[in-house]
């Protein structure tokens, strides 16, 4: 259920980002979904990709300080009010979203949304009982 | 305007002279009554009754600020507790405060060597004085107050801080000379403009700054925003407090009063003295103080002495302005801070990687302090603010250890330059030479 993220701490500086992600083009690895988060000082630019143990040993070595942590895809209607019933789901059961971002690509006719929920295995809990699809990783790398 | 012609036109011989004799005496009772000079003297087979000419000062040791910590509180003190009147410390960041006692007769001494100061800076019976440094501990404000009781001026006791009120005060009481830090002379000037304060309302004429290294470029805008006079005092907790010295209005260097005060300049490497004229580090005998005399201290300052005659007629010699210190210590707002306090309050940090870089700026005239951090794997997380949270616990525990607030930058792990021998780690922008 619960999909890995590869996060990157990145300094605000010129051209940083473009190196992150030169260095993942180099090991060809395909970005399936990013975001990033941007304070006035740093930025984080969080990815799935379909090897994130290999992303993360080939930023590691370009000197980027990378974290590998769990999230959540779930797949939400795309129609409006369809992220807002996902939402809803999560303030119902008190599980606060630390952050989420969305997948170009689509799963048939649903949106791809990642999740980040402050306890991964509480927001599974809440996503399933209320019957939202929750995509596994190998859907999401065939996404 | 000078104070006391005597004293500060005295023709060179007869300055050498009292010189030599307030010497003779100062080494005397310090000898006699200061167990930490006996020690010293003793281990350097020195007697008071070798001191026969001003020249056998290079035979005294040196006094440091350790030296004198150690003698933490009144170990320095050269008169029973009974006869010292007050009492004042340095800072105290970089360890135990050094503690500065004053007999009556300090005091008095200090009045008279601050009433010069002012006395420069155009200050009369008639002048309103707002003392904008610090009254407390700190000898800033004190020191201004007895001066200006000397001449008999009135003093605004304002203290620090609290711009508004400075404002109002300079306009209702009709300030005509302002003692306070440079750099806070420049927030002044910039917030009473924001204010929309009419320049004709105020009376201001001359302003004595100090307490902090300053630039010429800081003189011209002080001058210009406030349209005043802005001359600059010298001074120091160890040797009396401010009113070690001061510019005249030919701003040609600040006039050190050498029948209190006897400067001398060595070279911070050999420690052996320099000739007049050039660069080193400035060293203070106190040739009058009672409560607690001072013996060759060593100052840290950075000077050059100059003994041609100035043309305002006095004949005392002049030390430049400060343009940095002999040992790695930062000023920062006033406050002395060596970089390892910095460093050693952040390996108290737990996950921090002891890679740093402090940057000293001083954005609209204040001091900043930007302490960049490498980011390590075990601070670093997919959320901003558990990265934030960290980034402020650093801020607060070097604020807490070392009592000054750093903004605190974290950068990309061995980003930071590293170096085989000493590390430069201090990088001072703000354009102090």
């Amino acid at each position: 259920m619960k999909l890995k993220q590869i996060s990157v701490f990145l300094e605000n500086r010129k051209g940083r980002l473009w190196e992150a992600l030169d260095a993942l083009a180099n090991a060809k690895i395909n970005i399936r979904a990013l975001s990033i988060a941007d304070t006035s000082e740093f930025g984080i630019l969080r990815l799935i990709v379909p090897d994130p143990d290999m992303a993360k040993k080939v930023l590691e070595k370009g000197n980027f300080t990378v974290k590998e942590n769990n999230v959540v895809a779930v797949e939400v209607a795309d129609k409006p009010g369809g992220l807002a019933e996902v939402l809803k789901v999560l303030s119902d059961a008190d599980i606060n979203v630390e952050y989420l971002y969305a997948f170009v690509e689509k799963s048939g006719e649903k949106a791809v949304v990642v999740l980040r929920t402050e306890n991964t295995d509480a927001g599974i809990k809440a996503l399933k009982t209320a019957g939202i699809a929750i995509l596994l990783a190998e859907q999401v790398y065939a996404l | 305007m000078i104070w006391n012609k005597q004293a500060e036109c005295m023709p060179d011989k007869e300055l050498r002279k009292l010189q030599l004799e307030r010497l003779k005496e100062t080494v005397r009772r310090a000898y006699e009554n200061v167990p930490y000079y006996k020690k010293k003297f003793d281990e350097l087979k020195i007697k008071p009754s070798d001191i026969t000419s001003l020249r056998d000062i290079v035979k005294l040791p040196y006094t440091t600020k350790t030296d004198l910590r150690e003698g933490y509180p009144f170990g320095m003190f050269a008169v029973p507790g009974k006869d010292i009147v007050e009492v004042h410390t340095s800072s105290g960041t970089t360890g135990k405060p050094v503690v500065a006692g004053y007999t009556r007769g300090d005091i008095d001494t200090w009045g008279e060597v601050v009433a010069r100061c002012l006395t420069m800076a155009g200050a009369t019976s008639s002048s309103i004085i707002q003392n904008g440094y610090g009254y407390g501990m700190f000898t800033g404000g004190m020191g201004i107050h007895y001066g200006s009781h000397k001449i008999g001026a009135t003093i605004v006791p304002v203290s620090a801080g609290n711009t508004k009120r400075q404002i109002d005060l300079m306009q209702d009481f009709g300030t005509t000379l302002i003692t306070c830090t440079p750099s806070y002379a420049l927030y002044l000037a910039e917030a009473a403009g924001e204010d929309g304060v009419d320049r004709k309302k105020i009376k201001l004429r001359a302003g004595c700054f100090g307490a902090e290294v300053w630039t010429e470029k800081m003189r011209e805008e002080i001058e210009s925003r406030f349209r005043i006079l802005a001359l600059n005092i010298y001074g120091l907790t160890e040797i009396i407090g401010p009113g070690v010295a001061h510019e005249c209005d030919k701003k040609a260097g600040l006039h050190i009063f050498e029948d209190h005060f006897y400067p001398e300049i060595i070279s911070p490497e050999t420690l052996e003295p320099l000739p007049d004229g050039e660069r080193g580090e400035l060293v203070f005998t106190t040739l009058t103080r009672e409560g607690m005399p001072m013996i060759r201290f060593r100052t840290r300052d950075v000077t050059t002495l100059r003994r041609e005659p100035c043309k305002c007629g006095r004949t005392v010699v002049r030390m430049d302005r400060i343009t940095g210190r002999s040992d790695d210590m930062l000023k920062i707002r006033g406050v002395l801070i060596f970089p390892s306090q910095i460093e050693r309050a952040l390996l108290e940090v737990k996950g921090i990687e002891p890679q740093y870089q402090i940057i000293v700026t001083r954005p609209r005239h204040l001091d900043e302090m930007e302490v960049q951090v490498e980011l390590s794997n075990k601070m670093f997380s997919d959320e901003v603010k558990h990265i934030e949270e960290f980034r402020k616990k650093i801020e607060a525990h070097i604020e807490k250890s070392v009592g000054i607030r750093v903004k605190v930058t974290l950068v990309e792990p061995k980003s930071l330059p590293r170096s085989e021998g000493k590390a430069k780690r201090v990088f001072d922008k703000r354009e102090l030479k």
